[in-house]
């Protein structure tokens, strides 16, 4: 335990209230088997996501800023978030504060117009999950965490694009040893392989899973996915790791529409991180949320003696 | 390199879905010209994206490759082709991996990855291109967002 990130304000967002529930869960139930705390932040609003940053970016700046505001008020100097949509807009947020004048005027207008605390740039550090149990606990001490060890279980890691374009706004990332890269990330690699899992070389690691057509051209979203999926399946994984509520609900979501669609089955399953963790140390499926999951792991899991 | 000559879009994902398709035995014979192949049907790729912008696709290379600048120059202005930036370089390290080490045992399913990782920087240019408005950064839709005067039709004609 480094004593790092012991009590941090918890920043859930909107998609882990929602699709993401049992990300929520694992990385509460996480929290608590490791001994970290987690302070959910008061009257936390949404981050600006894409919905309000496609229509004015300097109010999602706003609303992505009000959230850090609140955590300095509760006494908190870091934020974490899980969602990669989240992490990425607190963190522009952090950065267009301290960069760019008229980003702090209409924070400022705007916070004042609403009663809130102007938040200034520098006053919290926002972390994803990642940095979280990473920077908290290391990979020693969560090897000696490990009850179940996922030894056997081949992994292929799926970041996103979020978790670290554009690479600007992430001035901790790309800093040698010990940081995290935004060419090639591996800090759920590392953690993953400390609870004894097989992560392989996933060369699609942070490609675009087709997010932005969802919608639009569903199609190309499937085909995108399907991609990914057969990928990892080259890759001999048995399962796609994720971080990210959006990424795992498009992976899910488009794994059942291949099949339909394109009548393209695919085997390999869908994890997050945090529910993966969570059965290493010795939790049960069902504590982190595994029966949430459309992405049905329970014959694969009960094959490697997790989650009992 | 050039680009490959194939013509189209379609074509480009034919001859890739056809790699994948080969058995090992038929890719053996060629894996380092499979590899070449791959990585300017990457270039081809992203150049015809940025003529669909009214741009010339630059000759220029970036650490060595055309393919890394092609998508420099493909990012400019549009943060959101940032998305394809590792997906280039896993191309070119796939390459490398055939073309450098020809005789490693893994060597067709290096190639196999090769194939995939094309054919995901295809898939993706092909939604920039399907729906151009698509992307001031990643998931987002601003410049369609900015014409809500403008009928959903000649937004996708846009």
């Amino acid at each position: 335990m480094t004593g790092k990130y012991r009590k941090v304000a918890y920043y859930p967002g909107c998609a882990l209230e929602g699709t993401g529930h049992a990300y929520n869960r694992s990385t509460k139930e996480v929290g608590k088997a490791l001994g970290l705390d987690l302070v959910e932040l008061e009257n936390w609003n949404c981050c600006g996501a894409m919905e309000v940053k496609n229509l004015d970016p300097k109010l999602q700046t706003y609303l992505s800023a009000r959230n850090l505001a609140i955590a300095q008020k509760m006494g908190l100097d870091t934020v974490m978030a899980p969602c990669n949509g989240c992490y990425h807009n607190l963190k522009k947020a952090e950065h267009d504060l301290a960069q760019d004048a008229a980003s702090r005027e209409v924070v400022g207008r705007l916070s004042e117009k609403a009663g809130d605390e102007t938040y200034e740039a520098g006053g919290v550090t926002t972390i994803h999950a990642l940095d979280w149990i990473k920077e908290a606990i290391g990979e020693e001490e969560l090897k000696a965490r490990t009850k179940n060890s996922l030894q056997g279980l081949k992994i292929a890691n799926y970041y996103g694009c979020m978790y670290t374009r554009p690479r600007h706004i992430f001035p901790e990332k790309d800093k040698g040893p010990g940081s995290e890269s935004t060419a090639k990330p591996h800090f759920m690699d590392d953690l993953l392989a400390a609870a004894g899992a097989e992560c392989v070389d996933y060369p699609l690691k942070t490609a675009c899973c087709g997010g932005a057509h969802t919608l639009s051209d569903s199609d190309i979203s499937t085909k995108l996915v399907l991609n990914l999926l057969t990928t990892a399946e080259a890759c001999s994984a048995d399962v796609i790791a994720t971080e990210c509520p959006t990424c795992h609900t498009g992976l899910e979501m488009h794994q059942v529409r291949a099949e339909k669609v394109f009548g393209r089955k695919t085997r390999v399953k869908i994890l997050y991180f945090t529910q993966l963790l969570g059965m290493a140390f010795g939790l049960s499926a069902r504590r982190v949320g595994v029966q949430e999951n459309l992405s049905d792991a329970a014959a694969l899991l009960r094959e490697k003696g997790l989650g009992r | 390199m050039n680009p490959s000559p194939i013509a189209s879009q379609a074509g480009v994902m034919d001859r890739i879905e056809e790699i994948l398709a080969a058995p090992d035995a038929a890719l053996a014979s060629g894996l380092s010209a499979v590899a070449q192949e791959l990585l300017g049907l990457g270039e081809t790729i992203i150049a015809r994206w940025i003529e669909a912008q009214g741009g010339i696709p630059t000759q220029e290379r970036w650490e060595g490759f055309r393919v890394l600048a092609l998508q420099r120059q493909g990012a400019k202005g549009d943060p959101s082709f940032n998305a394809c930036r590792e997906t280039c370089r896993e191309l070119v390290y796939h390459r490398n991996l055939v073309v450098l080490d020809p005789g490693h045992p893994e060597v067709a399913h290096r190639l196999r990855l090769a194939a995939m990782v094309a054919r995901h920087l295809a898939l993706f240019i092909d939604g920039k291109l399907a729906i151009a408005g698509l992307g001031a950064f990643c998931c987002s839709s601003r410049p369609l967002r900015e014409r809500e005067d403008v009928r959903p039709a000649e937004i996708l004609q846009a």
